[in-house]
C-alpha cells in the first residue's frame, strides 16, 4: 500500500489533536508515515503509532528555530525523496500552509488548501473544501504531481488504529538559501487554559455587544470547556487579542457548537464560522444578521441572558 | 533607477459582500459580479507608501494578474498612492491556479525590477494564503510572512510575525517577500487629488508572449488542481428566535440540553 506523508504539529513533543484527525484521513489513503521536526520525538511516537503511523521520521535541526519556516520545508523534503509518497497531508496553520506550498513547488505538485475532509478516489485523494464564506462546498482533486494537501482544524474524529510506528532518523541538510529569514527572538504566548480556538468542539464568542466586557463570555465558556473568540470589531476595540479573532483575517472555526454574544454577523465575520454545527446567538437587535444562521437564538441583553445560561448549566450539573 | 524599487502584488476580487458563484467550468465567476481591490492587499499598498515615504528614493510598482477588470484593482492602488502599475492580462490565463498564477507573477516581477515585494497576508476570494511564500521560493528570495509590523532600513527587513503560540521578531536582507496582515495599520483612503493623479499613471500591460511563458503552461487546462463538483450549501434553517422574557438563559440551557450539546 502506498505511503501517505502526514506533517506532524506538536508543542515540544506534545501531538497536536489536529494531527491525530490527519493521520485518521491518510489511513483512507494509504499508509501514514509522519514526519516529526523538533525535540520529542520519542515521546510523541507512541500517539502517532496509536493513530496508524507506521514509521516516525524524525529530524532535529538547530535552523528550525533559528530561521522562518523554510529549513522545514527541506526537511519535509527530504522525507519526501526518501518515502516517495502517494500523497502528502499537512495541517492547515499558517506555517503549515506555508510549508505545503513550497514543497508543492519544489516537488511539481498541486496543492489543496483548507480541506474540511479527504477521500480516496479513482483518480487520486478528493479533497472537500467549503469556499466562498461558506457559502459553497466543492470537491477538488490535483492533477500533477504528488498531492500536496493542507486540512483544517476539526475535519476529523481521530480514530485509534495501532501501528508500528517506530522511529527512524531522517537525513536533511538545511540549505544555505533557507536561512535567508532570521528569527531574532521568539515570545511565547501566555497561555490561557483554554482550548485552542481553531480546534475547541465548543466556542463562545463576543462582539461589539459585550462593550469592553468579556466576563460573561468567559465565564461561559469556562463552564463548557469552551474557547473565547472574539470578532473583528471586539478585537479593533482593543477588547481581546487578535489570536481569538473569528472571521475573514482571523480564524476560522467549525465546532459543534458556537455560541455568538453580541455579534451582529458581519459577512466577514461569517466566513469564520459559518460552518459551525449547530448556531446559537444573543444579541439585542433583532434585526442583526447573525440570527438568519441561528439553530438557536436568544433577543435580548446578553448581560442578563448569558449569565443566566451559565447559571443554569453549573446547577444541572450539580 | 530608484534605490529601493517596491512591488505590491494586488488581486482583483468578486465583492465578497454580493452573492458569489462559480461559472459553468468551475472557476470563479468574474463575469456579472462587482469586484474591487482585495480589501486585504490594500494593508500590503499602505506599507509600501510608509516605506517610501520613510526612505528618499523608492518608488511603488503596483503587479496584478488578472482579465480586463483587474485594471480597477490598480486604479485603486494607484490612487492611494502607488507610482506605476503592471497589468497581465492574457486570456490564456483564465482557470490558472495557484501555482500557474504565481510562476506568472514571478516572471512580471522579475521584468519589472525588485528589491522588496509586498503582499496581503490572503486574497478575500480564494483566500489559501501561500501565494506569498510560493512567490519567494519561486524568485529564491527570503519570506517574511504574515508581519503585523516592518521597517526596512539599509537594505534590511526587521518585522514582527504574531503567531498562535509566540511572537517572532523577524530579520532578512533585501531582496525579499514580505506579506502583512490587517493588523500593520488602516490602509488609507485615496484623496481625490489622489485619484486625478492615478488616472496619469503609467500601466504598463504584459501578456504572456512578452513574460516568455507558453499559453500551455497556465490556464484552466493545465492546472495543478481540478475542481469536480461545487454545490452550493443549502442555506441553514432558521431554528427558534426567541425574545427574552426574563428566562432565556434557562430556555437556553433546555435547548443545548436538548441537542445534548451539554
Amino acid at each position: 500500500m502506498a505511503e501517505v506523508l502526514v506533517y506532524v504539529d506538536h508543542a515540544d513533543g506534545a501531538v497536536r489533536k489536529p494531527t491525530l484527525e490527519l493521520l485518521t484521513l491518510a489511513r483512507r489513503i494509504g499508509e501514514p508515515v509522519a514526519v516529526f521536526l523538533g525535540a520529542g520525538a520519542e515521546d510523541a511516537a507512541p500517539t502517532l503509532a496509536e493513530y496508524g503511523a507506521t514509521k516516525v521520521l524524525a529530524a532535529d535541526e538547530p535552523e528550525f528555530v533559528e530561521y522562518l519556516v523554510v529549513p522545514k520545508v527541506d526537511a519535509l523534503h527530504a522525507a519526501f525523496a526518501h518515502v516517495s509518497p502517494a500523497a502528502v497531508l499537512v495541517p492547515s496553520s499558517v506555517e503549515g500552509k506555508e510549508i505545503a506550498g513550497r514543497l508543492a513547488v519544489r516537488t511539481g505538485s498541486g496543492l489543496i488548501t483548507d480541506a474540511v475532509d479527504v477521500e480516496a478516489g479513482e483518480d487520486g485523494p478528493v479533497a472537500t473544501q467549503s469556499v466562498f464564506a461558506g457559502s459553497y462546498t466543492t470537491k477538488s482533486r490535483i492533477t500533477k504531481g504528488t498531492p500536496v494537501i493542507t486540512v483544517k482544524p476539526n475535519s476529523a474524529a481521530p480514530a485509534a488504529a495501532p501501528a508500528a510506528g517506530s522511529v527512524e532518523r531522517l537525513a536533511v541538510t538545511v540549505a544555505e538559501a533557507s536561512k535567508g529569514t532570521e528569527v531574532v527572538s521568539r515570545t511565547a504566548r501566555e497561555s490561557t487554559g483554554r482550548p485552542e480556538l481553531t480546534e475547541a468542539a465548543v466556542v463562545v464568542a463576543g462582539g461589539r455587544g459585550v462593550n469592553g466586557d468579556f466576563s460573561a463570555v468567559e465565564a461561559l465558556a469556562d463552564s463548557l470547556g469552551a474557547a473565547v473568540g472574539a470578532s473583528r470589531a471586539a478585537v479593533d476595540a482593543g477588547w481581546y487579542p487578535h489570536s481569538n479573532q473569528v472571521g475573514q483575517t482571523g480564524k476560522s472555526v467549525s465546532p459543534q457548537l458556537y455560541i455568538a454574544a453580541g455579534i451582529s454577523g458581519a459577512i466577514q465575520h461569517r466566513a469564520g464560522m459559518q460552518t459551525s454545527r449547530t448556531i446559537v446567538a444573543v444579541n439585542k437587535d433583532e434585526e442583526a444578521p447573525i440570527f438568519d444562521l441561528v439553530d438557536y437564538g436568544v433577543v435580548g441583553d446578553l448581560f442578563d441572558v448569558v449569565p443566566q445560561l451559565t447559571a443554569e448549566l453549573d446547577a444541572r450539573r450539580r | 533607477m530608484k534605490t529601493l524599487r517596491i512591488v505590491v502584488c494586488v488581486k482583483y476580487v468578486p465583492d465578497a459582500t454580493c452573492d458569489r458563484r462559480f461559472a459553468d467550468d468551475l472557476t470563479v465567476d468574474r463575469d456579472d459580479l462587482d469586484g474591487l481591490l482585495s480589501e486585504l492587499d490594500e494593508y500590503a499598498v499602505e506599507q509600501a507608501l510608509q516605506i517610501k515615504e520613510a526612505v528618499d528614493d523608492a518608488e511603488v510598482t503596483v503587479v496584478t494578474v488578472g482579465p480586463e477588470d483587474a485594471l480597477g484593482a490598480l486604479s485603486k492602488a494607484l490612487s492611494m498612492g502607488g507610482d506605476k502599475a503592471v497589468h497581465v492580462e492574457d486570456d490564456d490565463l483564465h482557470g490558472s491556479d495557484v501555482l500557474g498564477t504565481s510562476s506568472v507573477l514571478a516572471r512580471a516581477i522579475e521584468h519589472t525590477g525588485y528589491d522588496l515585494v509586498l503582499c496581503g497576508m490572503a486574497s478575500t476570494d480564494g483566500g489559501m494564503g501561500v501565494l506569498p511564500s510560493i512567490l519567494a521560493e519561486r524568485l529564491g528570495v527570503p519570506q517574511l510572512t504574515q508581519l503585523s509590523e516592518l521597517t526596512v532600513k539599509d537594505g534590511v527587513v526587521t518585522a514582527r510575525r504574531d503567531g498562535d503560540l509566540a511572537s517572532e521578531q523577524l530579520r532578512a536582507s533585501l531582496p525579499a517577500v514580505v506579506s502583512v496582515t490587517d493588523r500593520s495599520g488602516e490602509a488609507r483612503y485615496p484623496s481625490f487629488k489622489g485619484i486625478m493623479a492615478a488616472k496619469k499613471k503609467p500601466v504598463e500591460t504584459l501578456d504572456l508572449s512578452d513574460l516568455g511563458i507558453a499559453a500551455d503552461e497556465v490556464g484552466l487546462a493545465a492546472a495543478w488542481t481540478k475542481v469536480d463538483e461545487a454545490a452550493q450549501r443549502p442555506p441553514r434553517t432558521v431554528g427558534t428566535i426567541l425574545a427574552d422574557d426574563g428566562s432565556g438563559g434557562r430556555q437556553l440551557a433546555d435547548f443545548l440540553a436538548g441537542r445534548r450539546l451539554v
